[in-house]
């Protein structure tokens, strides 16, 4: 196990005290196989204690710790520092306000996430004795790749169409949205497409693709924005040419 | 919230999309082949003009570079709004009008053939 020492640049911000953000230089030794975490976590213990960034679960499972890295989207966990060279620039994630440090305000896409309702709306309500509902591997497979969101943001760190227009609900509520739209179990898609299906839904996205190139779960948003696009125009048509085929 | 009405241009944008992809380099051949002085007879002129007059190929002909100048409408309005020109409805009438006068004219010299 080898040892380097990494020159890291992490941008400060406390909005209580300064007036605009900057960047602090750390030199950390770190071990060969660390993350970006691993490093940040060395200074909040043995160098800096005021440095605050989120995180939690240190294996691409919660989501918590995405921030800018060498100014790409990334999961500080996810990131070895083995694949950078020099200084690494750590800074909080893009198109979001900076709460303090590396923590970054989300408010924006919580409510966006609630407004798509990312939960299964079944026709009826059932007991619980009427036993589970079956879905076969086929209709699982329709949707499972767009479960694996772990709501970690990175996408609408690079989407550029959220960073020109804040009002896009952007990709991974969308993609959730899709998850749920396309689970044999939900009967809820025509209340998420009067979010979806909206000028600030879907109707956003010129499939820049960058969503999908920084996903760290592989979900591929950009995919699924597009088939929303091709279900949402299949609707208009039918809504506008064939009025009374109400689905 | 109301559901957009894009889905007008976009689906014209998806359609033309996947017809340019396939069939813009088959054009791009066929255009360059006579350039460079090969005419293989199936292609020479009679042969063209006949399959343009006959309805069944006007119709394709129109199809396709309707398609076509749709999707090149939308894509030139989405670009120019990456670009940073926010002037989206100006640049909505400009780059539709173009491609609705273009489909115009290919309607009109296809029934001129």
């Amino acid at each position: 196990m080898s040892e380097r020492i990494v020159e890291l640049e992490v941008l400060r911000f406390n909005p209580e005290t300064d007036s605009e953000p900057r960047f602090q230089r750390y030199s950390v030794p770190c071990m060969n196989e660390w993350v970006v975490l691993d490093a940040l976590n060395h200074v909040k213990e043995s160098i800096d204690p005021t440095l605050s960034y989120r995180w939690s679960c240190h294996m691409a499972v919660c989501g918590s710790c995405g921030m800018m890295i060498n100014g790409e989207p990334k999961l500080a966990c996810k990131a070895f520092l083995r694949e950078y060279e020099g200084v690494i620039r750590v800074e909080p994630l893009a198109h979001f306000p900076i709460q303090r440090d590396l923590v970054t305000v989300i408010d924006d896409f919580v409510t966006k996430l609630k407004r798509v309702k990312p939960y299964l709306i079944p026709k009826e309500d059932q007991p619980v004795e009427a036993g589970e509902f079956w879905q076969s591997p086929a209709e699982l497979k329709r949707y499972k790749q767009y479960t694996l969101c772990i709501n970690c943001m990175l996408c609408y760190a690079a989407c550029p169409e959220y960073g020109l227009v804040p009002k896009f609900i952007g990709p991974a509520a969308i993609t959730l949205a899709h998850r749920y739209n396309e689970d044999s179990r939900d009967s809820g898609r025509e209340e998420r497409q009067q979010e979806i299906a909206s000028n600030e839904g879907v109707w956003e996205c010129s499939f820049v693709g960058a969503c999908s190139e920084v996903c760290p779960e592989h979900v591929d948003p950009a995919g699924a924005l597009q088939q929303v696009k091709i279900k949402s125009t299949v609707d208009w048509y039918q809504e506008h040419l064939l009025p009374g085929s109400k689905k | 919230m109301a559901k957009s009405n894009k889905p007008i241009v976009w689906g014209l944008f998806a359609a033309g999309g996947t017809v340019t992809a396939f069939l813009t380099p088959v054009l791009l051949l066929l255009t360059l082949l006579p350039a460079f002085g090969v005419m293989p007879g199936l292609l020479s002129y009679d042969n063209l003009r006949g399959f343009a007059g006959h309805w069944f190929g006007r119709l394709l002909v129109f199809g396709i570079l309707f398609l076509m100048l749709w999707h090149a409408a939308h894509r030139l309005r989405v670009t120019l709004h990456d670009f940073g020109v926010r002037a989206d409805g100006l640049v909505a009438v400009a780059v539709y009008l173009a491609a609705a006068a273009g489909t115009v004219a290919t309607g009109y010299f296809l029934l001129r053939i």
